[in-house]
């Protein structure tokens, strides 16, 4: 049999190609795939986390300095613990991480990248954002003084974009959504008047509807969606008012419904809808590395041994311990002894590790593997996205290989910019890391300018992060599916005798910060709870 | 300075698409599953991304396996479960690819870094690993 699934990810959030699996495969298939991601989760998180005072002198071995280490390490050592980290890249954070002028990054297969971004330019190749609900994110943020700013989500200025729609025309968000939300209104306010709803609805609710279609849909008193001046004030005016001596404004023709539907992208207009998407969401000011730089600093950087590469974990009745490999002097193994140990290792390195651990942890360690994400910054000597276009932040959508192109939330009328040119998932993530970088800002370029057709003039430098080429994940995130969710989630979280695991991998808000977070609370609290007995 | 940075975007832009020959389909897939047919688009769109395009594989905190000299793909039903299943770090590629893909990827990868004679594979040999595999997944151990 070919279960042969073809669901275009049109929508640069995983929330929305669960909707289009949604009229695919039916809500059962998007409740499964909830499951598996972990989005019908809210952030349990709660202010101020801490745990009770340790047992004097007890050790833990903090295995990565991405946010969950970094969130372990600093929780242990607030509540008395001595901590010590291991992190196999040369810098703490992980995937929270920034790219500016002067980094260099080499991936898997040896292809290195110079990034040649001009002072305070900077692309986060991981995570980019942070939803007002993410508390525990946002609570270190808050303590640790890192400044955060709005990230703009939806801009009803950018662009909706489908090759085989409008000849290949972007169209503004702003546009097709009030189109489409007039049309239907009109649509739904007619069915009304023809009696059509007289048994599902009161004579009064139905009163209650039209007048509130009015409002929602912008529609004039006979409950149509027309040019003119009601429209206008969603969708935009032609030329804008406000000045001239015309005595009225030129309204431009609404789509018709029938245009708005054969276009194919009015289910992609929901791009701030999901809950993790809704605004006001957040980054910190300069780059998402600075929550791991603070955090790195409150543990104290002597804590950090960078350039580390795991290769074993023991342990016994008496303690832990960790082999590893010094990156600078290649084949020599050290040994680094704890009382305890939180490894946040990712799934896809430690299935690799040897370890010792129960088969029913080890089972479940080499039950998940990893999303594929690709990410590619483009610096571009003006920003014409706002000069000649009128967008501010915010994102538009594409049905092309690239998804995705963001437009910094900072630096307005900056002199240059960098723009997210591509974050593509599924197949065509897989295909982008099959390129060199080089070509995959080149292919970023290609697909760019058929919205932005000054990408080829404006364009300086571009860095690309294929993230299965990543030398320290191997991977975005973990990809659990439903039946390892049912029959390993659990005991991946259980601590195995004197080790716990943490990382997004251990959390039901894969992908993002706040789950890396939320697990290094739960693993600190189930430690603590055991060396405290 | 400036002018020949725009030189050189303008020619890397004005490059041919990189065309591939007909037989290899599209660079970029249109949806969540691959659309190339061949042996050898499918290596160059799925398997080189980690395995690299010469099958070498790469190692840093932990390491994607040669497919070069590996062992393993004498026993062509491990390659295939890999390709459909997948296991530890490896993805599974059994729901973005049709049996004769599988296939298709699967004799590429024999054919470049297998055992001599081993290259052709069934379409009915992967439906029926397909189907046991299904099987598997739906009965849970006690």
């Amino acid at each position: 049999m070919v279960r042969h699934i073809t669901i275009p990810p049109h929508q640069p959030t995983r929330r929305a190609w669960l909707q289009q699996l949604g009229r695919v495969a039916g809500s059962g298939a998007v409740y499964a795939a909830l499951t598996q991601l972990g989005l019908a989760q809210a952030s349990p998180a709660r202010a101020d986390f801490g745990l009770g005072r340790a047992t004097k002198g007890a050790r833990v071995l903090v295995l990565g300095a991405g946010l969950a280490g970094l969130v372990s390490a600093h929780e242990l050592q607030r509540a008395g613990y001595q901590v010590q980290l291991l992190e196999y890249q040369a810098r703490p954070g992980g995937r929270c991480w920034t790219l500016r002028g002067g980094d260099r990054y080499t991936e898997l297969g040896g292809a290195s990248q110079h990034c040649e971004f001009a002072p305070g330019e900077y692309f986060n190749p991981g995570p980019w954002r942070i939803p007002y609900h993410h508390h525990g994110v946002l609570d270190y943020c808050k303590r640790l003084g890192v400044a955060l700013q709005p990230f703009i989500q939806i801009n009803h200025n950018a662009y909706v974009h489908g090759q085989q729609a409008f000849g290949g025309k972007p169209q503004r968000w702003r546009e097709l959504q009030s189109d489409f939300q007039g049309q239907v209104s009109e649509l739904l306010a007619k069915v009304v008047q023809q009696h059509l709803l007289d048994e599902a609805l009161s004579a009064e609710d139905q009163a209650r509807l039209l007048e509130a279609l009015r409002s929602h849909g912008a529609l004039d008193a006979q409950g149509r969606y027309r040019a003119g001046e009601i429209a206008a004030e969603r969708r935009g005016f032609g030329p804008q008012p406000g000045a001239g001596v015309s005595a009225a404004p030129p309204h431009d023709q609404p789509l018709g419904l029938h245009d708005v539907l054969a276009s194919g992208l009015a289910g992609r207009l929901d791009l701030g809808s999901g809950f993790e998407y809704q605004m006001p969401l957040f980054q910190p000011v300069g780059g998402m590395d600075a929550i791991a730089r603070a955090l790195a600093k409150a543990v104290g950087p002597q804590r950090i041994r960078y350039g580390a590469r795991v290769t074993r974990i023991e342990q016994d009745e008496h303690g832990v311990s960790a082999q590893y490999e010094e990156l600078a002097r290649p084949g020599r193994m050290l040994t680094t002894q704890a009382d305890w140990c939180v490894c946040t290792l990712p799934l896809s390195v430690l299935s690799q590790v040897e370890m010792r651990i129960s088969p029913a942890l080890r089972a479940a360690i080499d039950a998940v593997s990893y999303f594929a994400a690709v990410k590619v910054g483009l610096q571009f000597g003006r920003r014409f996205w706002e000069e000649d276009e009128g967008i501010y932040g915010g994102i538009s959508s594409t049905d092309l290989a690239i998804r995705t192109i963001g437009y910094p939330s900072h630096h307005f009328h900056a002199r240059k910019g960098v723009l997210l040119g591509a974050y593509a998932f599924g197949a065509n993530a897989y295909e982008f890391s099959a390129l060199p970088p080089a070509e995959r800002v080149r292919e970023a370029l290609r697909l760019g300018a058929q919205i932005h057709p000054q990408y080829p003039a404006e364009f300086e430098h571009g860095m690309a992060v294929a993230w299965h080429r990543h030398p320290a994940t191997l991977g975005c995130f973990a990809w659990w599916t439903r039946a390892a969710r049912e029959r390993h989630y659990p005991q991946l979280l259980q601590m195995d005798g004197r080790l716990i695991l943490a990382g997004e991998h251990a959390s039901l808000l894969p992908a993002w910060q706040e789950g890396a977070v939320l697990s290094a609370q739960h693993a600190v609290t189930a430690l603590h709870a055991k060396a405290s007995a | 300075m400036k002018k020949a940075k725009l030189l050189l975007t303008i020619s890397l832009l004005a490059l041919p698409a990189l065309a591939a020959p007909a037989d290899e389909g599209p660079r970029f897939s249109a949806g969540w599953g691959f659309d190339q047919r061949s042996g050898p688009a499918l290596y160059a769109a799925i398997c080189a991304g980690c395995h690299m395009p010469d099958g070498r594989g790469a190692r840093g905190a932990a390491a994607y396996p040669a497919l070069a000299g590996n062992a393993r793909l004498a026993a062509t039903p491990y390659l295939l479960r890999m390709i459909l299943k997948g296991g530890k770090a490896m993805p599974a590629f059994g729901s973005v690819l049709d049996d004769a893909q599988v296939g298709a990827v699967a004799g590429e990868v024999l054919r470049r870094f297998g055992p001599p004679g081993l290259s052709s594979i069934a379409n009915e040999d992967v439906a029926a690993l397909r189907a046991a595999i299904q099987q598997e997944e739906g009965s849970h151990p006690p």
